[in-house]
């Protein structure tokens, strides 16, 4: 793929052919990476260095297509000859900076590459004028012209509109992480290792030892495997190996085995058990009769008035422990639990309707409140044997 | 507990940290280890999440201002929309670097701008390359602003090119906070909730000079025995505490027990406290008034809270109108006639009946019901006769002013209006007697 893209681009600027080509793949397949490494490779061409004018554009940033031309004004430092022109049309507009251009000491005109970063939020501006002008000019071979999008959406071509579409030469490089469980272990331990130029040689060799101890551990590879299966993304693998490196001090030089241990527990715990985990005894009981409640209906949408009433069977039945709380009390302690977004009410509140009455859903899982409950600090033994009971006594 | 240590700081700053933050160590040295030295890049942005008032905000702050790293501290609430949000990191850089006073006003309205001049403002200050913190608190704001806010945010180190990572902190957890099309995940850290030895050892920490240090100690140990089972977040605890320390120690002051006498404190102390869960607490009544109540000793009667029955006072009519209303809005129709009437049939339980039994209409909620169904209930509910005079409409119509009754449906209705009742049974119960 990237000497594909290589070719594209040596085309347009030696050549003065012009292109479009989107590139398409998952987060953190390295889109970003690529192009830079292409383009790195490029400048080092000395006439492309000297002609060649780039325009970066970024979905995020540029959200309207008023700012996406001012912002392309200003990339190729052509404010002084816009100054305080009013243009007609989007078109117009772009033919008139591309014609600046031309006019510069050249004779023919330079070429320019646009750059489009998350492509696919370009596509949802207004009528996609600028995507339409941007190919149109890349068709029309007045100035050579390359557009490159990059985007992580698999159907951006079906957002694309009709005439946007038959301009565009469909050309796609496709980024997919197709690499095995070999290979990443073997850029793990490339990642890890320290490069042959590193300043301490006896620390470097000791290092790379360590770390090719590291990737033959059984124990190691069994967290590799599981990260991998989770995504094969080679973001997440920098987050752990980040987070595991941390831990490398003057005084503990070497990276261990319970090191990555203790990291990938750390990225792989439920955080929404870590919630309910400091939850209060009242608003681990309303938790726990909203579960029930879901049991019983089939997960049908409750209000705060049933799981009240579930609440007061359990204390005049079952508890020894817990206090019969005032009504006032336990909505507070409900109304904390909407503030969590562990409870979220089914339709915005409107000021009509009640606050009791409200239809909410409970945004946990059984399994997700029964394994919090068994880690849960002091846990009342009545409440947990409430939480494991089958509802026989309903 | 471990020290913190870190080779970029000098020891003496990090010994003042440990103490300002307790029972936070661990957390604070994982930041520092992941925050490195001053010119290091770090992670391009950082999710930290955790229980109300576990200490997030105060950590963040403590540990930038005590190690003199340059940052911007802003809170999603209070600037609520993108423009006061971007503008407001803008203007504190401009008050973070030594040079220039803050005089011009910056406008900035799109995130484009942001980037551009978030540029100029970093590459023109003696910042030596240090990393800019950009601290945001309440993120789950964020959600709500424009779509690309977020998402931008989490790329601001790629986006502009410089040494600058953000911060984000929530209550939230990041599963709720994902769009759609997913994003730069950031590091996700959790700063645990107070275990109870935690909360003792912290609420211990603020006690008077008068007092000692134990005396203190064995009023928290009350406070929490009556409180911690409903609420754990440190900032309520820490407020009752203040609120109710002084009539803890009236019988030391008045001289009846001294300060080990427990039993004694604790019988005097227990029924405040059981009153302060259902007032204070509920922030029925503020701590003014409180503190005045506690002044006054004696009897302190009935306390008029914010949602007391007894400051509604309704006419006569009013009050049966109301209460007709709530039979109307919670007894099915087909039981009128069994309620209403003198000489009423047998009802027959169809099986359809049976089935919903479970599910009475005191869960679901009121129902809304026609006027005239509501004058029929109130003739039969009033003793004497009752004349369907003007008076009594208008009557209905103060009570859907007061938002005790409401409308339901429009007011172009051709069948009459319909209303339904919006008050709860204990309401009606006061108001009944």
């Amino acid at each position: 793929q990237c000497r594909h893209l290589l070719e594209l681009l040596k085309r347009t600027t030696l050549h003065g052919e012009s292109n479009s080509a989107l590139i398409i793949g998952p987060r953190g397949s390295g889109k970003t990476t690529l192009l830079n490494h292409v383009l790195k490779e490029l400048m080092e061409i000395k006439q492309v260095r000297e002609n060649l004018l780039k325009v970066h554009l970024n979905g995020l940033l540029q959200t309207n297509d008023k700012v996406a031309l001012k912002e392309i004004t200003r990339q190729l430092h052509l404010e002084n000859v816009v100054g305080d022109k009013v243009f007609g049309s989007f078109a117009e507009n772009l033919v008139f900076l591309l014609e600046a251009l031309r006019k510069g000491d050249r004779t023919s005109s330079c070429p320019v590459l646009f750059v489009l970063d998350e492509f696919d939020l370009f596509v949802h501006h207004k009528n996609q004028t600028l995507l339409y002008n941007l190919f149109d000019i890349s068709q029309s071979a007045q100035t050579p012209v390359t557009v490159i999008g990059l985007t992580c959406r698999q159907d951006v071509l079906e957002l694309l509109e009709k005439r946007v579409k038959s301009r565009f030469s469909h050309r796609q490089i496709y980024l997919m992480n197709s690499f095995d469980f070999k290979q990443y272990i073997k850029i793990f331990k490339e990642q890890l290792s320290l490069p042959a130029d590193f300043l301490d040689e006896s620390f470097a060799q000791k290092w790379n030892t360590n770390v090719q101890h590291l990737s033959e551990d059984k124990t190691v590879q069994d967290l590799l495997q599981n990260l991998f299966h989770c995504s094969k993304d080679l973001r997440s693998l920098h987050l752990l190996l980040m987070l595991a490196l941390r831990k490398v001090t003057v005084q503990h030089p070497v990276l261990a085995v319970a090191d990555l241990l203790e990291a990938s527990k750390q990225r792989s715990g439920d955080s929404r058990a870590n919630i309910v985990h400091g939850l209060s005894v009242l608003e681990t009981c309303l938790i726990i009769a909203m579960k029930h409640l879901n049991d019983v209906y089939e997960g049908e949408p409750f209000n705060f008035q049933m799981v009240y009433n579930e609440f007061q069977k359990f204390i005049q039945r079952k508890a020894h422990c817990m206090y019969n709380f005032e009504k006032p009390v336990v909505m507070k302690a409900f109304e904390h639990l909407l503030q969590l977004e562990l409870v979220k009410p089914v339709e915005r509140p409107t000021i009509r309707a009640q606050r009791e009455y409200l239809l909410m859903r409970l945004l946990l899982d059984s399994n997700q409140i029964m394994d919090a409950l068994q880690a849960y600090p002091n846990c009342p033994t009545d409440v947990k044997q409430w939480a494991t009971s089958s509802l026989s006594w309903l | 507990m471990p020290n913190l240590e870190h080779p970029a700081y000098p020891a003496a700053t990090l010994l003042r940290l440990e103490s300002m933050v307790p029972c936070r160590e661990s957390q604070v040295s994982m930041l520092l280890s992941i925050f490195g030295e001053r010119q290091q890049f770090t992670f391009p942005s950082i999710f930290i999440y955790g229980h109300t008032s576990s200490g997030k905000t105060y950590v963040m702050q403590t540990l930038l201002n005590t190690l003199q790293l340059p940052h911007v501290f802003v809170n999603c609430v209070e600037h609520f929309t993108s423009r006061l949000l971007l503008e407001e990191i803008l203007i504190q850089l401009q008050t973070c670097s030594s040079e220039t006073a803050p005089t011009s006003r910056v406008l900035c309205d799109t995130f484009n701008d942001f980037v551009r001049l978030f540029k100029q403002a970093v590459t023109s200050q003696d910042l030596q390359d240090q990393t800019v913190y950009i601290v945001l608190d309440r993120a789950e704001q964020l959600r709500e602003m424009e779509a690309n806010i977020l998402p931008a945010f989490l790329r601001l180190q790629e986006l502009t090119d410089r040494n600058v990572t953000v911060v984000l902190l929530s209550e939230i957890v990041w599963e709720l906070f994902r769009p759609s099309t997913g994003c730069f995940e950031p590091l996700t850290l959790y700063f645990p909730d107070y275990s109870i030895g935690h909360l003792q050892k912290i609420l211990s920490n603020n006690h008077p000079p008068e007092y000692s240090a134990d005396f203190y100690a064995a009023y928290i140990n009350i406070l929490l025995g009556v409180f911690y089972m409903v609420c754990r977040d440190l900032k309520e605890l820490q407020h009752l505490a203040a609120l109710n320390f002084s009539k803890y120690c009236e019988p030391v002051v008045r001289g009846e027990a001294n300060e080990r006498d427990t039993r004694k404190l604790w019988k005097n102390i227990e029924p405040h406290l059981k009153k302060a869960m259902q007032t204070v607490y509920l922030r029925e009544i503020s701590s003014s008034q409180w503190e005045r109540l506690q002044q006054d000793d004696g009897d302190p009667g009935q306390l008029k809270g914010l949602s007391a029955h007894a400051h509604v006072e309704l006419p006569y009519y009013s009050k049966f109108l109301l209460i007709a209303a709530y039979l109307a809005s919670y007894n099915p129709v087909r039981t009128d006639k069994r309620f209403f009437l003198k000489h009423h049939g047998k009802i027959k339980k169809t099986n359809f009946m049976k089935k919903h039994e479970k599910t009475s209409n005191h869960l679901l909620g009121p129902k809304p019901f026609p006027l005239d169904r509501l004058l029929a209930i109130l003739y039969s509910i009033v003793d004497n006769r009752v004349a369907p005079t003007a008076n009594i409409f208008s009557q209905i119509s103060s009570l859907v002013t007061l938002q005790l009754l409401s409308m339901v449906g429009h007011n172009d209705q051709l069948d009459g209006p319909r209303y339904k009742c919006t008050v709860s049974l204990d309401f009606i119960r006061a108001i009944a007697r």
